[in-house]
């Protein structure tokens, strides 16, 4: 299955284990990913503080152009990106009048949108065309001793009504089904569908800071190993800035953060260094150890 | 259908612990969750306390959590949140008091949207009624909806780490006075919204909009009043300079420049905050992922179909 690739920029920023993880198991997945080159940045809710038309333009442009690549599902690895490129759509789609303003944008580029495209997430890829179950028949590597929290991101999940959640129920769970594939436990702990404090980060560090510690404590009191997220922008908040939340809280969080295809990628067999896994901030060593353990 | 109701039960006069307790139900299936618990509190379990008046999602009153969840009660089917033999965990609302059992005390709520002075401050008061034409009164339609029952409050992420923080409730209708043209506060009303605890601690995680039975869409309009302060040039706050950045970013090369995000957010001189922020950035270069700033971020092909696109739509609006 091919598929117009929408790696986002923190993918190509600040956590480019993300980009390598998910090259590095597309092919296994059966999944072929072209780059739509040249997009912008989706906006990331930030340019739709000015008002809507130029984070939709911006998006209308990305869709023409995996349009233009004969492609009409973009697969993105972001839940900030799947949820800012929905909402986008969905404005689009449903007002053709707007959707005509915006085509008069993308006239001299040459480009116009057609409304044929379908945004999804790798998450809701691997359960709703590759499936659970052929997943389950690639795993090589179970990971049987694993206790994995998972940490949705805002975007994949709010607001709801530009998610498809009436056509597809199933995503608000999709992420525990995925930990369940790859032989995992998924662990249930109140900040599963919270906020991880990204969007604050620079703004008020001190409640960003107070939602990393929360949430990564709570995994851990609830018996987590590990979370796992679909969202950079989360990873880089509960990875990166743990070591500040910690020090901000003055109590030690040691809770190794995964994004999505590196748990995948290692159920599937996949080594350490092909997974970027020592690049986060807080060691996944305690993770690769638990991974080779069979019960 | 049956279904297992866990309730949260608080009732300090009888001690200081919360517990839950299971009661098992056979209702119609039309039932809504707060039929199911008036039932309960009538035919099972006298001593329950919980909030309720209209029954039909107006007064604001039956707000609580349903697995996990603001809702109304009165509004929210218990089919639609639990499956036939299936069990749904009722909680009061989240962020405020519990007085007892599924009642709450809303004092932080009342509080927050009492400061933001929620009333009419015009300059003049006409002699006879106030004229406002249709058009100019339209975006109120969805603000002026808030039926104040506190569901935004009890949910909000922000208010969860700081009490502080004004909420989506009070910012709304802030925002609903701002945006009446009958009203002649708002520099000073954007003003107060700009401070600390204001528009700007605002997560932007969409939970008061998921969880309002009325479409009020409070983060919007917290964007909203945003929008109106960087507009009138107000831009002074790591917030406005945040948006400013990722603006001046994307718009000039396509995609985001992150370093020079958090170098402008915190201000380009403010050496406290640079400095503190060292050993981050020491971690990141180590783990060989520091994103290169300008001049340095690369420019995607095609950039400047982006910049015109920033130009037109930036002269559209003014």
């Amino acid at each position: 299955m091919k598929y117009a690739f929408y790696p986002g920029c923190v993918s190509k920023g600040g956590a480019p284990e993300l980009y390598t993880s998910t090259m590095a198991i597309a092919d296994k997945l059966g999944i072929e990913l072209e780059e739509i080159v040249g997009a912008s940045c989706t906006g990331a809710g930030v340019l739709q503080e000015k008002g809507l038309k130029l984070g939709d333009t911006l998006n209308a442009r990305t869709f023409a152009m995996a349009e233009r690549m004969g492609l009409t599902t973009i697969l993105n690895i972001c839940s900030t990106c799947q949820g800012v490129m929905a909402q986008a759509n969905y404005r689009l789609l449903n007002d053709p009048e707007y959707l005509s303003e915006i085509n008069k944008e993308l006239e001299p580029e040459g480009l116009e949108y057609t409304g044929r495209v379908v945004i999804k997430h790798l998450a809701w890829v691997i359960v709703e065309e590759i499936g659970i179950d052929k997943l389950k028949s690639m795993v090589t590597n179970p990971l049987p001793a694993l206790k994995v929290a998972p940490f949705y991101g805002c975007y994949i999940l709010r607001p709801s009504w530009a998610l498809g959640f009436n056509e597809n129920p199933g995503r608000e769970h999709y992420l525990e089904q995925i930990i369940e594939a790859c032989g995992a436990e998924p662990v249930n702990f109140p900040g599963r569908t919270k906020c991880c404090g990204f969007p604050i980060m620079l703004i008020n560090e001190k409640n960003s800071m107070q939602m990393v510690a929360n949430h990564t404590t709570s995994a851990h009191e609830h018996g987590a190993d590990a979370m796992v997220t679909p969202c950079p922008l989360c990873h880089l908040n509960l990875d990166g800035q743990q070591p500040k939340a910690a020090s901000q809280m003055k109590e030690k969080i040691s809770m190794p953060i995964l994004h999505l295809p590196q748990m995948v990628g290692l159920a599937m067999g996949y080594s350490s260094k092909e997974l970027g896994l020592s690049q986060h901030i807080v060691s996944t060593k305690s993770v690769l150890e638990k991974a080779s353990i069979r019960t | 259908m049956q279904a297992k109701v866990k309730v949260q039960r608080y009732d300090p006069e009888k001690s200081a612990e919360i517990t839950f307790q299971d009661y098992e139900v056979e209702v119609p299936n039309h039932f809504t969750v707060l039929d199911t618990l008036v039932k309960i509190r009538e035919e099972v379990d006298p001593s329950l306390a919980l909030r309720c008046s209209c029954r039909a999602a107006i007064c604001g009153s039956c707000a609580m959590r349903v697995d996990d969840q603001a809702r109304l009660a009165c509004n929210t089917r218990l089919a639609s949140v639990v499956e036939d033999g299936g069990e749904v965990k009722i909680e009061p609302m989240g962020n405020q008091n519990v007085v007892k059992d599924l009642v709450v005390d809303l004092k932080l709520f009342w509080d927050k949207v009492r400061d933001i002075e929620p009333y009419l401050q015009p300059d003049v008061v006409p002699e006879e009624e106030f004229i406002a034409s249709n058009e100019s009164m339209l975006n109120l339609l969805t603000p002026m909806g808030c039926i104040m029952c506190g569901a935004c409050v009890s949910d909000c992420t922000a208010l969860e780490v700081d009490k502080s923080f004004i909420g989506p409730a009070a910012l709304a209708k802030t925002y609903r006075f701002v945006a009446d043209p009958r009203d002649d506060k708002t520099d000073h009303r954007l003003g107060k919204m700009n401070s600390a605890g204001g528009v700007w601690d605002c997560t932007r995680c969409y939970m008061c909009v998921e969880v309002c039975p009325k479409g009020v869409a409070p983060m919007d309009r917290i964007m909203q009043m945003r929008d109106s302060l960087m507009e009138s040039g107000v831009t002074n706050t790591s917030g406005a300079r945040h948006v400013k950045s990722f603006e001046h970013s994307v718009s000039n090369s396509g995609w985001l420049d992150e370093t020079m995000l958090a170098v402008d957010s915190w201000g380009k001189f403010n050496l406290p905050k640079l400095v503190g922020n060292l050993p981050l950035a020491f971690r990141v270069l180590r783990r060989g992922k520091f994103p290169l700033p300008a001049p340095f971020h690369h420019k995607v092909p095609g950039n400047k179909n982006i910049k015109r696109i920033f130009e037109r739509i930036s002269n559209a609006k003014h």
